[in-house]
């Protein structure tokens, strides 16, 4: 695993190596265990949880339906408060304003916490490609730098990893990066936590630059808020003269009673807990306290396209919880890597298709990654129907269809390498219309069913070659209706008399 | 065209479906969640907030104005501490009797310095019953948000009733969010290693919340 | 009182039994059943691959099979949750195209009158006790599409707890799905394949003679693992255990 996401294979393939790695199994099936029945607990105290969800859906609505009003608004608010504010449409813009606003500081080095939005553009990457080296501090972020891996989940990008394994990264790897782990680290929990307070200490007290992103920011005062529970975030965000937040233009609320929601829902939904250990709200710069100097980066990148559907739309309410991955039957046992993407799970088959498009072989295969069994619609706290927009990306895959991409708006034609399946679909269509030719397809299964193979060539088998076929009986239902019953239904008038 | 035009123009071209006669107040939001879950009095809240934060291992100490001196000079002999950062603004009748050398936070103070301090002792803004949380507000008697950082070992007097709320909803029109706000649960954790909890990170490993009684009369 | 069965096309197919068992089953609450012979798929393969405009024919189709009834129903969680759910949205998709309110009209008149048979037998009927005698250990998976998109609750349960004769195991895990998931079998066979034997391995653990569903698609998908794991635990769905009675075990 090299640290970029380029060249993903389409999910099926890769989650059919993901699938066979049993270590990366069992890891993830403990933890996404673990965490489950503790969210579960966590919303069971709170007797009004489903009024606080559908508010969470609804502020979030609102403000999407006039992002326009409310990013103006939030941006007079943070310039008002001493801070700077630029825009970027796509990850390049993002990272070209980043990386001239560290290079005016004339530092080599960043602190980061942990944020979704840099993962996304990659950040890192085009820093280093300028001579800046992006230090993650979050333990699971430090985690996947030191091993040269990919995240792996939204909330715990290390999920993939357990604790032999982080052990064995800590001691191969921190030496390079800064102090060395003890010789004697165990693979306990506490001593790993330990090891990299100690290893990263030194960098926070030294660092000049602080890069975050933000849970939420308040259009009516400028306020941004980050949820975190490690301290790692505090330090980032207090310690350093120049703070740079990357934040995506969907994360913005308009009121600060706003919060009283999504303070509610976001902690117990992602780490179960009442409350996260640490949240810091800060609005601009305060004389004498914290950062001097305050830019504030407005990411789009796909956002705004992903707006312009009515019905995708709803992705961008998200608040990166991550209790979907967490339910998720399909992630459990893939894995985030198979998604090919920063945005694993559930939310991220429906995000990643919309920020990117569908076109390529891996985001045409997302919105397939489900059994669209709706656990994860029924965990969201802001009630994303993951399943409808999962149904809607299949229809722009297979249909085409109108879509915006970069702000402009086109259509979309369907995709090749479905063309046997719409065959297959137009064909099935057609007999499924006309019972006369249903039953007589359905006679000649029933006539031939001795013949029947139980296992399938080709491409049937994806089913057989874990699975038996159904016998088919002798006699149709509708074959045994017409033979014990007559013609079928009494006569529409005298039907429509017993109602 | 700017990034602010080519952003703002996008996202107006993707709200045409947005009728032009509705506002940015709508449409409406009902708020028909509770401003606080469950009755209780305010003995009763206050012991929810004792219970809450000890939930999420903070060690939480109860006192009287008399005692205060008394208690936080105790606790911090427990510890060992023999350097202390204190606000500028803190009662200084609450660390008298403590045998301790005083630091007192100055804005040239650099985050080397204060790594090398034992314990800090503050205020708070208020305290969240429902979520075990305190709030610190960078008032005076609470500081800058680096000195409740960086030291290993934060002393946090709470005075109740006064100070104490029941509920999120309840917290946030008492706090201005033109201040630096930190929310504060139980010492650092994280859940990063087989998504199982453990204290203690980045931040002071041990929280100590002491909830002062009579707050009226201290404030 | 009259009610249209709505066999859908896997019962039909492939387990015209249970079709039969709703019949037995509501003739014998005194339920008149007809089978509308116009009917076919409710098209949710269709839709749930992505070929919502493949499903338009099947929503008016089910619309003329069934315009005449009151009460359609059937012994399918899945396919109800497709009326349910989807048909309004095919509806709505097609007036905002441009093409008129034909499929809202024919979804609108769908939705309020198609239940899924437990809901039928509890919510209309408002029988629990349904005089069925089956003499076997079962154990109950909800099916995703009743579990969580119909609502079905603890009805299935209801029901199955006054079968005459039926011991019923607790399956671990319950609410998690078997990984059959339509098109999702085929298209993620390794991912659907790993949920599957997850899913027998609980089933097999209760030491149940049964499985038992709401949905013949998930049964398909879970007897399938089962028999080729060489297991002997029988899938049967809901409608065969109370069509049952003991002067005729089904």
């Amino acid at each position: 695993m090299s640290g970029t996401y380029l060249g993903m294979p389409a999910f099926p393939k890769a989650a059919a190596v993901s699938t066979r790695d049993s270590r990366l199994r069992a890891n993830l099936a403990h933890a996404t265990r673990t965490i489950r029945d503790k969210r579960a607990r966590a919303v069971a105290e709170l007797d009004d949880w489903a009024q606080l969800r559908a508010a969470g859906a609804a502020v979030k609505d609102r403000t999407l339906r006039h992002l326009d009003h409310y990013l103006e608004q939030l941006e007079a608010a943070v310039t008002a408060a001493g801070g700077h504010v630029h825009w970027a449409a796509d990850a390049k813009e993002a990272n070209r304003i980043v990386t001239a606003l560290v290079r005016e500081t004339g530092e080599h080095e960043v602190v980061k916490v942990k944020s979704m939005a840099t993962q996304e553009i990659g950040l890192n990457e085009a820093l280093a490609e300028a001579g800046i080296r992006a230090y993650e501090t979050d333990l699971a972020e430090l985690i996947v730098q030191l091993g040269d891996d990919l995240p792996s989940h939204i909330l715990v990008p290390a999920i993939h990893r357990n604790r032999a394994e982080i052990r064995d990264i800590f001691r191969r790897e921190m030496g390079n990066w800064g102090r060395p782990a003890p010789d004697d680290l165990s693979d306990s929990p506490a001593e790993l936590a330990e090891a990299a307070r100690r290893h990263l200490r030194e960098k926070f007290l030294s660092a000049k630059v602080g890069i975050s992103g933000a849970n939420f920011m308040v259009a009516e005062t400028g306020t941004l808020v980050v949820v975190e529970s490690e301290g790692n975030g505090r330090m980032c965000l207090t310690l350093p003269q120049t703070l740079i937040s990357v934040v995506g233009i969907e994360k913005v609320v308009p009121t600060w009673q706003d919060l009283e929601i999504f303070l509610q829902l976001l902690p117990r939904s992602s780490t179960a807990e009442r409350m996260n250990p640490y949240t810091s709200t800060w609005t601009g710069t305060t004389d004498g306290d914290g950062p001097e100097s305050f830019h504030l980066v407005l990411l789009d990148n796909g956002r705004t396209d992903t707006l312009a559907d009515t019905v995708g739309r709803q992705a961008l309410r998200c608040i990166r919880c991550s209790a979907c991955l967490n339910v998720c039957p399909v992630y459990e046992r893939a894995g985030g890597h198979a998604y090919g993407s920063p945005y694993p799970g559930p939310i991220g088959a429906i995000i990643t298709p919309q920020l990117r498009g569908v076109e390529g072989t891996l985001e045409a295969s997302l919105p397939y990654a489900s059994s669209l069994c709706g656990a994860c619609y029924e965990v969201c706290p802001v009630a994303i129907d993951i399943p409808e927009v999962l149904v809607h990306l299949r229809e722009r895959v297979v249909e085409g269809g109108p879509v915006t991409r970069g702000g402009a708006r086109t259509v979309l034609r369907p995709a090749r390498g479905h063309a046997a399946e719409r065959a297959a679909m137009r064909a099935a269509g057609w007999v499924l219309g006309h019972p006369g030719v249903l039953r007589a397809g359905m006679r000649f299964a029933a006539r031939t069913r001795k013949l029947h193979p139980r296992r399938l060539p080709g491409p049937g088998r994806a089913w057989s070659d874990t699975r038996d076929l159904p016998a088919v009986p002798a006699e149709s239902f509708r074959d045994w209706w017409q033979r014990t019953r007559g013609t079928g239904s009494v006569p529409a008038k005298q039907a429509g008399d017993e109602k | 065209m700017s990034g602010r035009d080519v952003v703002l123009g996008r996202v107006r071209r993707a709200l045409a479906d947005v009728p032009g006669g509705e506002g940015p107040g709508g449409p409406p939001v009902v708020r028909d969640y509770r401003r606080v879950h469950g009755s209780r009095t305010t003995a009763e809240t206050v012991d929810l907030l004792a219970g809450n934060l000890a939930d999420y291992r903070a060690i939480v100490h109860r006192s009287d104005a008399e005692g205060l001196p008394a208690l936080i000079g105790r606790l911090l002999a427990e510890r060992g501490a023999r350097t202390v950062v204190v606000p500028p603004g803190l009662e200084r009748s609450w660390t008298a009797a403590a045998d301790v050398r005083l630091v007192e936070d100055r804005a040239s103070s650099t985050p080397h310095e204060l790594d090398a301090v034992d314990s800090v002792v503050t205020g708070c803004a208020l305290a969240l019953a429902e979520t075990g949380t305190i709030v610190l507000d960078a008032g005076p008697d609470q500081g800058r948000r680096r000195i409740t950082l960086i030291p290993d070992h934060h002393l946090c007097v709470v005075r109740v009733p006064d100070q104490v709320v029941g509920s999120v909803p309840e917290a946030l029109p008492r706090l201005s969010p033109g201040r630096p706000l930190t929310w504060i649960s139980g010492p650092s954790a994280t859940s990063d290693i087989e998504l199982d909890r453990v204290e203690g990170v980045h931040g002071p490993r041990t929280l100590e919340v002491i909830l002062l009684a009579g707050g009226a009369g201290a404030g | 009182m009259r009610v249209a069965l709505f066999v859908t096309c896997i019962n039909d197919l492939l387990h015209p039994r249970t079709g039969r068992a709703v019949v037995t089953l509501l003739e014998r609450l005194g339920v008149a059943v007809d089978f509308p012979a116009a009917q076919s798929c409710c098209g949710q393969p269709q839709f749930n691959t992505g070929y919502r405009h493949a499903a338009e024919p099947l929503v008016r189709r089910f619309d003329r099979a069934f315009r005449d009834y009151a009460y359609v129903v059937t012994p399918s969680g899945s396919c109800a949750a497709m009326v349910r759910d989807n048909y309004p949205r095919i509806g709505a998709k097609a007036a905002a195209e441009g093409r008129g309110r034909e499929l809202a009209d024919a979804a609108a008149l769908a939705v309020p009158k198609t239940y899924e048979l437990t809901e039928f037998l509890v919510d209309v009927l408002e029988v629990t006790d349904v005089g069925a005698y089956y003499p076997h250990t079962v154990t109950y998976h909800p099916t995703c599409h009743g579990l969580r998109m119909l609502g079905l609750g603890d009805r299935p349960r209801r029901l199955l707890s006054h079968v005459r004769g039926l011991e019923l195991r607790e399956l671990p895990g319950a609410e998690e799905c078997c990984g059959f998931g339509g098109t999702f079998a085929v298209k993620n066979p390794a991912v659907s394949a790993a949920m599957g034997a997850d899913k027998v391995r609980q089933v097999i653990g209760t030491g149940a003679e049964a499985v038992c569903t709401v949905d013949n698609s998930c049964l398909l998908h879970i007897g399938g693992t089962l028999t080729r794991q060489g297991s002997t635990v029988r899938p049967v769905h809901i409608a065969e255990i109370l069509a049952s009675t003991e002067g005729s075990v089904w």
